[in-house]
Order: structure tokens, then sequence, then C-alpha cells
């Protein structure tokens, strides 16, 4: 009655609209029957059906209909309270016209806050509440700021005391935007704070089977946000940091540090300024006792982001320098235990130095101009002392100030200790952190790095040679100063070829090729600029051909003492310095280094090389009796060539008929090299005949070429690999064949890689072995019995460079043939089977634990196997067995505990570990 | 051989604040170890790894309690016989049985048959020394022992290395 007598219009309304989406008769005369009982439960029903069909078609509403419907609803939030929830569904849907009439958003949201209490209400209702702020905080912003204050209020009193993890997420959100997009707060900022921040720091653990899905981190990085939105917040937020700081527990901890870190990113010094030594004695506790590796780093990130925001200060002629003053605070703790004799401090102390230092230039500068001066002279005084550990503090305190580029005043004196440093320092970390400060400081100061050290580090690079070779590549960064530590690395090399013919070879092989690390290194990181390219390309490829061609030549007659530069080592070595220059300086010098070096292979044409007393004739890819000195040059070749068609049949020749290991290798990868750079290979094939199959060319020739042509994905490598399988059948090649495969699926070092420039596509492993399983299984099935172990070999070395994830998928298709793999006599085979199945053991395949009863007995009986890895490997997966479902291993459990007891008495250590631990898991699965 | 109220102890820990010592860290790889052809002995070192599980009562391993040390581990290789003494935490430890048990347990499964296993507790740290040694000298009784289910179960636990 009360429904009839003052809603009269609005209801007729609603029925001449909703007769037009709702066609059911019955519906209506529900409709009509239950919104004027005078029951308020089936008065409910009767809004909770056109609630309901409101969130069908809130879309289709005119403005005057929503009007109208706001009207009815919002009246209806006066009625009994069990109607309550279908009409805040209903307004919800409301919420989400387009068509809201300006002033609705206002009188909702009036009529809502002061005829709801919403923390009485159920979660569902509770949600929907928020749904309506977030629906109508984003259409209606300028409406909402309208209500002022009473809005932040009304949305304080509806979340206040809030449970529900979901909901909760929802309020941090409306709180969140409420901040974000300028919302006046009012008196009430420190309510809306005090709401939020009550759930700090959040201690949530989600129910197991949590539908929902939310974690405790959601909840902290929403919380998070809110609390930090704003300076405003400052004042209570920074006193509670410091409380939740001192809490026992860990999470807490944490995670006032880091709210603490992203807070002062927002705020400005007078905001922090009350608060800093409060922080700051919270912070050095922290650092001092905890012993928590992540607390620390988080304390010490909070410290970096303290100082940061203090050095973006504006300082007013008559305000005090924030900074400074902290800064002051912090030296006055820290400060004195770098010197003190009990040394337990010196790292926690040299650790908040290094943060607040990294911070800014500011701050960096302030703190080394106190604390630098001292270490130096420190260091210098007690050098005698072994245990020193205030030359660690200057390494590391040193290499953040350097940096962070404000370290000006780089002298004689801490050039000394530097120099000193990096000559001397045992600790691993120390000199790490040295050579990384000495290389940063030569950036800034190459005039003094050229004047001092590197004239000190040349007196001493024959005494401490490896810290010598080390110090100057770190240091070579800037151009002027590769142009001074080359030539000392160039001269090291020069006199281990001299040295050769006065007898004294002190130079050792290491040295050598740490020698040519060095230069490689330099060519990683100088600047590309002509100048050092010139400096790589015309000074120091051809003085490293030159040598070595000298050494090839001279040892030639002199049966005597061997140089170090015809090792294979040092060779090796030599390659990446050539090519790195290539790749990385000057094209078009890089350009002339390749032809040059084309031609002195390939026509003996030695102009460009210094010192140029060659004989005229050289031929160096045509082998001469055993002159491998010669011949193994060609590995030079790999970092820089030019593609002519004369050279690859050199090289052709040269990789299947040579007998010296590194000369048909390299030449082999060069050639492969080339195959695959070439944009005519199929040209080039054509003119290439295989030919008949010689031992070399199967090891490793043919599938360097198929390796080739299979990483660009050109069609000509099937031709070759197809060959390299057919040849799996053969009684003499067969198993090297098998072999061949393994090189062909690995990842190349040298020459097909990217790094230089080859072209490698993307996932041609997976290509090839989706190609080729089936021709493979094919072939081990129509095999005859001795030659099935070939297939085995060559699907296991397939299947082992297979990405794991690739492998779990295909591996139940090949699982017959490798659980035939693991009966075949070759240690190899088993092995490489072994440590496919064994990822795949963790997570069974249905078609695995069908063949369970085949694979115990030959996983029992590999343990016993000969070779020690072999038990090892199978012994870990007979305890990766364990772990299968215990109706499907309880009927193998008496054997695998009977056979498992012999392992326990192996020879070997290592075994016994794996055998105890596997028949642990077996008695412990299946109680 | 057990009391029921070796695994009815109720919520209350007996020692509930033990003083943990230092674990030795992981047992460094040598070169022989690592050669096919050398034979290398089972030492104490071995034995004690073995039986680095866990207390009934704390999650923490034996050694960190100090209950085993590699001192009081013998083994003697050729003549087939290992000796472990343990040390309950506090004199009137319940658990003494239960821990002699499982570790005897422990290594019966982990030692080849031919050793002869012998573990008492260390003289002088248990009330009930004699009466707890006896026990755990009675192949009979360990035995009787295993064939209870829910004592199996317990000592079980106490040998699992898989996290809960």
């Amino acid at each position: 009655m009360y429904l009839l007598s003052t809603h009269k219009d609005p209801e007729l309304f609603l029925w001449s609209r909703l007769n037009e989406f709702l066609c059911t008769l019955h519906i209506i005369l529900h409709f009509r029957l239950s919104l004027t009982s005078s029951q308020p439960h089936t008065r409910a029903r009767g809004v909770q059906l056109l609630s309901e069909v409101l969130q069908e078609c809130y879309g289709d509403l005119t403005e005057r209909e929503v009007e109208v419907l706001i009207a009815f609803y919002e009246n209806r939030l006066k009625d009994h309270y069990v109607i309550t929830p279908p009409v805040l569904r209903g307004l919800k849907a409301l919420t989400k016209c387009t068509v809201l009439p300006p002033g609705s958003a206002v009188s909702m949201l009036r009529s809502l806050f002061q005829d709801v209490h919403v923390q009485s209400l159920m979660l569902a209702e509770r949600a929907c509440v928020y749904n309506m702020l977030i629906n109508l905080m984003e259409t209606r912003e300028a409406e909402l700021k309208g209500l002022g204050a009473d809005f932040v209020f009304g949305f304080v009193q509806s979340m206040d005391g809030e449970r529900d993890p979901r909901n909760l997420l929802l309020a941090f959100q409306i709180a969140k935007t409420i901040i974000s997009r300028g919302y006046d707060l009012g008196k009430f900022t420190e309510e809306l704070f005090e709401v939020t921040s009550c759930y700090f720091p959040i201690d949530f653990t989600p129910p197991p089977n949590d539908p929902h899905g939310i974690t405790k981190e959601d909840l902290i990085q929403m919380l998070r946000a809110v609390l930090t939105g704003t300076p405003k917040f400052a004042e209570f937020l920074l006193p509670l940091i410091i409380e939740k700081l001192d809490s026992d527990v860990q999470s807490a901890k944490l995670d006032s540090l880091q709210t603490l870190t992203v807070c002062v990113s927002q705020y400005e010094h007078k905001d922090l300024a009350e608060f800093l030594e409060g922080l700051w004695v919270s912070i050095r506790r922290e650092v001092f006792q905890t012993s928590s590796e992540r607390i620390e780093s988080a304390c010490l990130a909070a410290l970096t982001a303290l100082t940061s925001c203090l050095s973006r200060s504006v300082l007013s002629s008559e305000s005090e320098d924030c900074l400074s003053t902290f800064l002051d605070l912090v030296l006055k703790d820290c400060k004195h235990h770098l010197s003190e004799p009990d040394l337990k401090l010196v790292w926690p102390s040299a650790k908040l130095l290094q943060a607040s230092c990294s911070a800014s230039i500011r701050a960096s500068h302030v703190i080394t101009a106190s604390v630098m001066p001292n270490i130096v002279e420190q260091y210098n005084s007690r050098t005698q002392v072994k245990d020193d550990r205030s030359c660690k503090v200057i390494a590391f305190i040193g290499m953040t100030c350097i940096v962070q580029r404000s370290f000006v005043n780089y002298d004689a004196v801490l050039n000394e200790t530097i120099m000193r440093l990096l000559l001397t320092e045992d600790d691993d970390r120390v000199c790490l952190a040295v050579v990384e400060c000495a290389g940063a400081l030569a950036e800034l100061h190459p005039v003094v790095f050229i004047t001092k050290m590197i004239p000190g580090l040349k007196t001493e690079i024959f005494s401490v040679r490896q810290r010598c070779l080390s110090a100057l590549a770190a240091v070579s960064v800037h151009p002027s100063v590769v142009q001074e530590s080359t030539p000392v690395l160039l001269e090291v090399l020069m006199r281990v070829f001299h040295l050769l013919f006065s007898g004294s070879v002190n130079f050792l092989v290491e040295e050598v090729v740490l020698a040519c690390r060095s230069l490689q290194r330099i060519a990683e990181q100088v600047q590309d600029t002509e100048e050092t390219g010139r400096c790589f390309h015309e000074v120091i490829i051809p003085r490293l051909l030159g040598l070595t061609l000298q050494a090839a030549l001279q040892d030639e007659g002199s049966s005597g003492h061997r140089s170090p530069l015809v090792e294979e080592a040092v060779l090796s070595a030599m390659v990446p310095v050539i090519s790195t220059s290539c790749s990385r300086l000057q094209p078009q010098l890089a350009e002339q280094t390749a032809s040059r070096a084309t031609s002195l292979f390939l026509n003996g044409d030695v102009s460009f090389l210094p010192d140029n007393s060659f004989p005229s004739h050289i031929q160096l890819l045509k082998q001469q009796g055993s002159t491998w000195r010669q011949s193994q040059m060609v590995c030079l070749l790999m970092g820089c060539v030019h593609c002519r068609n004369e050279l690859l049949s050199e090289l052709e020749e040269m990789s299947c008929t040579c007998t010296h290991t590194l000369s048909y290798t390299s030449a082999a990868k060069c050639f492969a090299g080339l195959i695959n750079k070439s944009l005519q290979g199929a040209l080039v094939l054509q003119v290439f005949n295989l030919r008949p199959s010689s031992r070399y060319s199967i090891v490793f020739f043919n599938p360097q070429v198929a390796k080739a042509l299979l990483v660009r994905y050109h069609p000509l490598s099937t031709t070759l690999t197809d060959k390299l399988f057919s040849l799996l059948d053969n009684t003499d090649l067969g198993s090297m064949a098998a072999d061949g495969f393994s090189l062909l699926m690995s990842d190349s070092a040298d020459v097909l890689n990217r790094a230089c420039h080859a072209d490698v596509r993307i996932m041609y492993r997976q290509r090839f072995f989706s190609e080729n399983s089936a021709k493979l299984v094919q072939g081990f099935n129509a095999a005859p019995q001795e030659k099935k172990p070939n297939y085995l070999k060559a699907l296991s070395n397939i299947v082992n460079k297979l990405p794991k994830q690739v492998q779990v998928t295909e591996l139940p298709a090949l699982l017959s043939l490798l659980l035939e793999a693991l009966s075949c006599p070759d240690g190899g085979v088993q092995l490489s089977t072994l440590s496919c199945l064994e990822p795949v053991l963790a997570d069974p395949p249905a078609a695995l634990i069908q063949q369970l009863e085949a694979l115990v007995s030959r996983l029992l009986a590999l343990t016993s196997s000969p070779a020690m890895d072999v038990r090892i490997a199978s012994l870990r997966c007979i305890h990766a067995l364990s772990r299968f479902p215990v109706h499907e291993v309880l009927p193998f459990r008496a054997q695998v505990l009977r056979a498992l007891a012999r392992p326990l008495d192996d020879k070997k250590r290592l075994v016994r570990n794996e055998a105890v631990q596997a028949r642990g898991e077996w008695y412990d699965g299946s109680c | 051989l057990v009391g029921g109220g070796a695994m009815s102890g109720g919520t209350r820990l007996e020692n509930a604040n033990p003083v943990i010592f230092q674990r030795s860290g992981e047992r460094q790889l040598t070169a022989s170890e690592e050669d096919d052809d050398v034979h290398d002995p089972i030492d104490d070192r071995e034995i004690f790894d073995i039986l680095s599980i866990n207390d009934p009562e704390h999650p923490l391993s034996l050694e960190e309690l100090n209950v085993v040390e590699q001192v009081r581990v013998k083994v003697d290789d050729a003549g087939s016989t290992v000796g472990v003494e343990f040390t309950p935490t506090i004199p009137h430890c319940s658990m003494a049985t239960l821990i002699g048990l499982s570790i005897k347990v422990k290594l019966l499964r982990s030692l080849p048959d031919r050793f002869k296993i012998d573990v008492h507790i260390t003289p002088g740290t248990h009330a009930s020394e004699d009466a707890v040694n006896k026990q755990l000298a009675d192949k009979e009784r360990v035995a009787a022992a295993l064939e209870n289910s829910s004592l199996l179960e317990v000592v079980n636990q106490c040998l699992s290395t898989r996290s809960v």
C-alpha cells in the first residue's frame, strides 16, 4: 500500500517501459504483485527481479528512465533491510549507465552513505557498494569531487572494518584512486590513512584451494600504492614504519622497508625532516644486526632512496641542508667503524656508506670527501697487516663513488694505492672491485692513466704478469689509453717469440693465452673509433699473424724448443681477438683485414705483415709432409675470411685429407662458416661434390657443413643429413656417423653462432628433430641387430641436446626406443639416455607408467654398470621412480629394495650416496 | 619397547628450546672420488652423513642438535662393523629409544648386509642409559618394534627427507 500510494507514477512508468523488453505476462504480473506486497520478503523478491532485469539491459535505458529508477531505488534504501541487497544490485547496474543524469551520482551516494551501514551488509553486497563507487569514480569524477570531503568520509565509513581480501582489494583500489586523482581529503586525511594503514603490514595466508587466487603479494602491492600515494600521509606513515621496523616478524620488517623505499620517492625533504633520525637509527640497527640478506639489501635500498630524496631538495637561503645533516648522521655512526681495530662492523658500515653514496652525486661527494682520504692513508700505513680489511673497504666504496663519476681528486697517492691493490690483493671480491674501479677511473682520467698507471704496469709486467695483463685489459676503454696499453701487450707476445732463441722460455703458454684474452677484452669494450680500428686492424692483427707465421716457419728447422706460439691454446685464443675486432671495429678496415688474411692464406701474400722477412712462396693451405705447424694456422681464418671459390675448394681439400686435428677441424669450420654466410650457398654446393667418405670427412666435415645449412634452414641440408642417416648402417663408419649428430645438434662456440654473424635461425634443433625422428625410428626398426646401437646412439645424441620442455613432450613417442637404448652396451648411449629420462620421470607420462616393468628392470641392471657415471645416473632415475603413484610402484618395491642392497656396497662413495638416498626413499614412500 | 608416550607426547615439547649446533657443511669432493678406478672405503664421515636425520621433537637434524657427532661414529670397513654413540638432548629425554631406533633403522637400510651395527647412548648422558642400550641391542625387540606399523610410521617420519 505504501508503495502504491507514494510511487504510483514512477511505477506506472516502469511498467510501460518494461513491457517493451519483457514480453512475458507472467513476469509482469508477478512484478506488480510482489512490489506492492506488504511482506518485505516478497517486495525484496520483486526488487531483486527488477535489478536482475536492469543488469541485463542498463545500456538501453534513457536518461529519464534512469532518473526515475534511481529515485525509486533511493527510496527503497529506506525500506526494510531485507530489500537493501537487491536495491544495491540495481543501483550498481545503474551506475554503469552512460546516460546517468547530472546530479544523480551525488544523490545516489548521499542516500547510500546516509541510509546504509555498509559493514553490516554481507560480503557480496559490500563488494556491490565498492563496485558502485569504482564505476562512479570512473565516469563522474567531477561530480563526486563536488561532494568535497564528504565523499572521502562516506568511503572511510563504508570500508571501516572490512575483512574480506577480495573486498579489500576493491577498497584499496578506491582509496588509491581517491589519492591519485586528487579528491579533496579535507580534514579526513588521517581517517583515510587510519582506515587503510590498520592493515599494514599485511598478514594474510590464502586458504588452500583458494578459488579467487588473491595472494598476499597482491594485497601488499595494493596497500603500498595507497599508503605511499601522497606526501600528505608522510606524517602518519613514517612513524608507523619506524614502529614496524621494531617488529620481530621478518616479513613485517621487509614490507616496511620496501614501503619506505617507495614512499620517499614521492616525498620532499620537509616531509621527512622530523623522522630522519628515527629512520636512520632503525636502518642502521637492522644492517648492523640482521642475519637476513633480504632485510639487509632492503635496508640499503631504503637508505639509498632516502638519501636521493634528500638530494632532490631545493635549498632556500636560510633553510638548513637536510642532506648534509643526514649524511653527517650517517658518517658519525659509520666512519669510526672503518678504522676500528675490531673489524666486526667494517663491512656493514661500508655497505651503509656505499648505499648512501650511490644515491646521488652530491651525496657521494660528501661521503667520499670525508671517508676516502682516511682510508687511503690507513691502507698505506698498514699494508704489512695481512688481514687488513680496510683495503677491501676502499675498493668497495671507491668503486661506488667512481661509478658515480664524482671522484674528481684522482691524485698520485690514490694511483699508487690502486696500483698496489691491482698487483697484490688476494681477495677475489676486492680484486674484481679494484679492476672495475680502475676501469671506470681510466675512462675519466685517461691522461693520468697513460702517464702513471700504464708505465707502472709495464715495469711490473715481467714480475706479476697475470695481474698486469688483466689490469691492462680493464683500463683500456678510452681510445687514447688503448693506444698505450696494446703495445705493452704486443710486446709481451714479441718477447715470448724472441726469448725462444735465448733458450729461456719464461712465459708459460697460459700467460700468452692471457695476453690474447686481454687483447680480446679490449677489442670487446673499447669505443669504436677510427683510431682504435686502425690500431687493431693495422697493427695488432698483422702483428699476431706475423708472429704466428714466423713461429710456424722457424720451428720447422729447429727441433729444440717449441714456441708457445704454435700451441693450440694460443692459436685458439687469438681467433676471438681477430673475430671480435672484425665484427666490432670499423667495418671498412675489417673488410680490408679479411681480404688480406684471405690472400695470405690463398696466395701467400705477406706484404702487409710487419718485419717482413718471410720466404716468398708460402702455401699455408697446401699440406707438405707433416707440416702441421703451418696447416694449423688455418684456424686463424675463422676470425676473418672472404668467400672465394678457390678458397672453398682448398678448405675442403684440407678438411678431408689433412690428418692433424686442429687443422682439419678448423678448415671444416671455416668452410662451414663460409657456406652458412654465403648467399649463393646453393651455387657453391653444386661446385662441391661430397667426396667418397673418408674418415675425417665423416667425423667432422660433413656434419659441420650439414650444420651450416641446417641452422639457416637451407633445403639442401636434408641431403647431407640424410647421407649421415644412411651411414648409420655402415659397418666401419656407423658409430662415427652417430657421433656426428652430436656435432650437428650442439652449440658452436666459434664460427656457427650469432656472435660471429652466422645465419642461425631459432629452434633449428626442434625442427630437425620433428622432421627426422620418424626416419630414425624407421631406420632403427629396419636395421639389422648389430647396427641398432648406432641408431640408438644417434637418437640419444639428438634428444640430449633438445631443450628440456621439448624432450618432455616428445619422449613418450620415443619411449620404446629409449628403453631399448638403456640396454645398448655403449656406456655413452646409456648415460645420455639416462640423462634424458631423469627429467621426464619427475612428471611421468602415462605411456611411461605402462612400461614401468621394463624400465625398472633395465635401470636396476645398469646399477652394476662398470662406469661410475652410469651407475649414478641410473640410481638417480630409480630414486625418481619412488615418487610415482604408490599403487604403481608398490609391486616393484621388494625387487628394488633387494637390488639396491648391492650398490650400497659399491666401491665408489658417490655411487653409495645415491644408493642410500634412493633406497631410503623406496622404504619411505610406501609404508 | 617404546611406550605410547613417545608418539602421543602431546603438544608440549620436552625440550622446546634446545641449543643448536652448526652443521658441518657438505663433504668436499676429492679427485680420487671421481676416479672410476679408485676404491673409496666407507669412512666415519660417510656414516655421519647418512645420519643427518630429523629429530622427532624438532624440525632440526640430529647433527644440529649435537645428538650425533662425527667423533662418536666409528666404522671399520674391512671388519664390517659400525658403532654409533648418540647423546640425547636432555638426560630424561623420553625419545631416546625412538632416536636410537631411528638411527639403527637408518643404518640397517643404508649399509650393506655385511655390517654389524651397534647403536648406544653416549655413556653418562641419559638417566636410563642401560635400559635403552639393552633394548637397542636386542635384535628381536628391534624386529618386533618394526612390525608395529604405527611405530614404523614415526620412524619413517624421522628418516624422511621429503619436505612435508
